[in-house]
């Protein structure tokens, strides 16, 4: 599990080829999907479609949660995106992990804090974005001071401690998830009685993984639906 | 799958990757930060062009359809409820309509009976009236007759009784005068 990282300078750039790689991978995946299941569209709703159709409704309901839909619509593909981005990016380090001369390079993306933050950060910034986008600059800036100003120094570590428990959340649980995946399948399940041992256990924490990612994915959209809410909507 | 790289016991091993797992990559992997967000932004942007734009106007066409359905559905069962209202008073009108008719054809039956009874009534009191007067005229004729007869019945009985004893001249003197007498009687 001491694995090291194929990384790579370019451009004065480090990139981590398996992150590349994975973050690649999910996007593909989420591509497809949502591509192949609307190839036939039609107004009668038949198998994938459908399916799209129930995430779109989902996510739509999380918005409509938190805030009213003239606002709120615009959010619609990023929630989707969003969701299903991350579903799918949980779900890959699930199965397997492979490692290559000692280097991760098939896992989670979102098991690297890095880019679990980096998703957290756009999310933050975006929810200030549309906050003085939808607000005005006035607007905005009144709602670090409401509801006493006093309470501006909490609002400004407010949106750092958001972007941090946003982002960690996510890593943290998809992070720890893998770890003990791996602790099961690569240390316990060593020789015939380890595999043998390590089997239930191993099945048992992929389908808890599969509903922990299920629920991070959910999770991640809702909070930034819910951020949304805090920074567009005129009261909260 | 999975490559040992630390050598040393179980223990060991489960303990590294717990405190090593999370510090694995050192240093800020900068070039990741700039891929998933130009990756996240792209798969977006391709999704929306692709996929849930085309989807959410199938779904926006499907709301605008129900909602055109249902409003047709409403308003054709407020002309179905018009028509009922219209059939509804039409009937009532109908019934009205042949009510007095039938009230009318009552009257009219009725006055045509009495006209009828009426006539018939004058045309049988014509009737009896003629035949009464006929039976008068008759009656009237066949007592001149029936007088002519008699007087010249009782005439030639007389002369036939007393006919030595009154010339024919007094004797039809004599039977005319008991003739009146009789006819005065009567």
């Amino acid at each position: 599990m001491n694995h090291g990282a194929p990384t790579l300078e370019l451009f004065g750039l480090t990139f981590n080829l398996g992150n590349v790689l994975m973050i690649t991978v999910a996007s593909v995946i989420v591509f497809l999907i949502a591509v192949l299941s609307t190839r036939k569209l039609a107004v009668k709703p038949t198998g994938m479609q459908n399916f799209m159709e129930w995430v779109i409704d989902f996510v739509r309901n999380i918005i409509n949660s938190n805030m009213d839909w003239n606002t709120g619509g615009r959010f619609l593909i990023l929630g989707t995106t969003l969701i299903m981005y991350i579903f799918v990016s949980n779900m890959l380090g699930l199965p397997f992990s492979v490692t290559y001369n000692g280097d991760l390079w098939w896992k989670s993306p979102t098991a690297d804090p890095v880019i679990a933050l980096t998703l957290a950060v756009m999310i933050v910034v975006l929810t200030n974005f549309y906050g003085i986008k939808m607000r005005g600059l006035k607007g905005y800036s009144k709602n670090f001071v409401a509801p006493m100003p006093f309470l501006f120094p909490l609002k400004i570590i407010e949106e750092f401690a958001n972007t941090l428990t946003l982002g960690l959340r996510l890593f943290g649980n998809i992070y720890a998830g893998e770890i003990l995946l791996s602790l099961l399948a690569g240390s316990l399940a060593t020789g015939f009685w380890g595999h043998i041992v390590a089997f239930a256990p191993t099945m048992v924490w992929q389908a808890f993984s599969i509903f922990i990612g299920a629920i991070q994915a959910f999770i991640f959209t809702m909070l930034t639906m819910v951020y949304m809410a805090h920074k567009v909507s005129e009261d909260h | 799958m999975h490559v040992k790289t630390s050598e040393g016991s179980e223990i060991g091993v489960l303990f590294n990757n717990l405190v090593l797992g999370a510090t694995a990559h050192a240093g800020l992997n900068t070039g990741d930060i700039i891929f998933q967000l130009v990756a996240f932004i792209v798969l977006m942007l391709l999704l929306k062009k692709f996929a849930f734009g085309p989807l959410m106007g199938i779904m926006k066409e499907r709301e605008s359809h129900v909602a055109n359905e249902i409003e047709s559905a409403e308003k054709s069962r407020a002309e179905a409820a018009a028509l009922l209202e219209e059939q509804r008073t039409m009937l009532k009108e109908a019934r009205q309509e042949s009510l007095a008719l039938i009230e009318e054809a009552k009257k009219h039956g009725e006055t045509q009976r009495e006209e009828i009874i009426a006539l018939a009534r004058q045309e049988a009191e014509r009737v009896k009236e003629s035949a009464t007067r006929e039976i008068e005229q008759q009656k009237e004729k066949a007592v001149a007759a029936l007088r002519e007869q008699v007087a010249s019945l009782s005439v030639l009985i007389a002369s036939k009784v007393i006919e030595k004893e009154l010339s024919a001249k007094d004797q039809e003197k004599l039977i005319n005068e008991y003739i009146q007498e009789a006819g005065e009687e009567r």
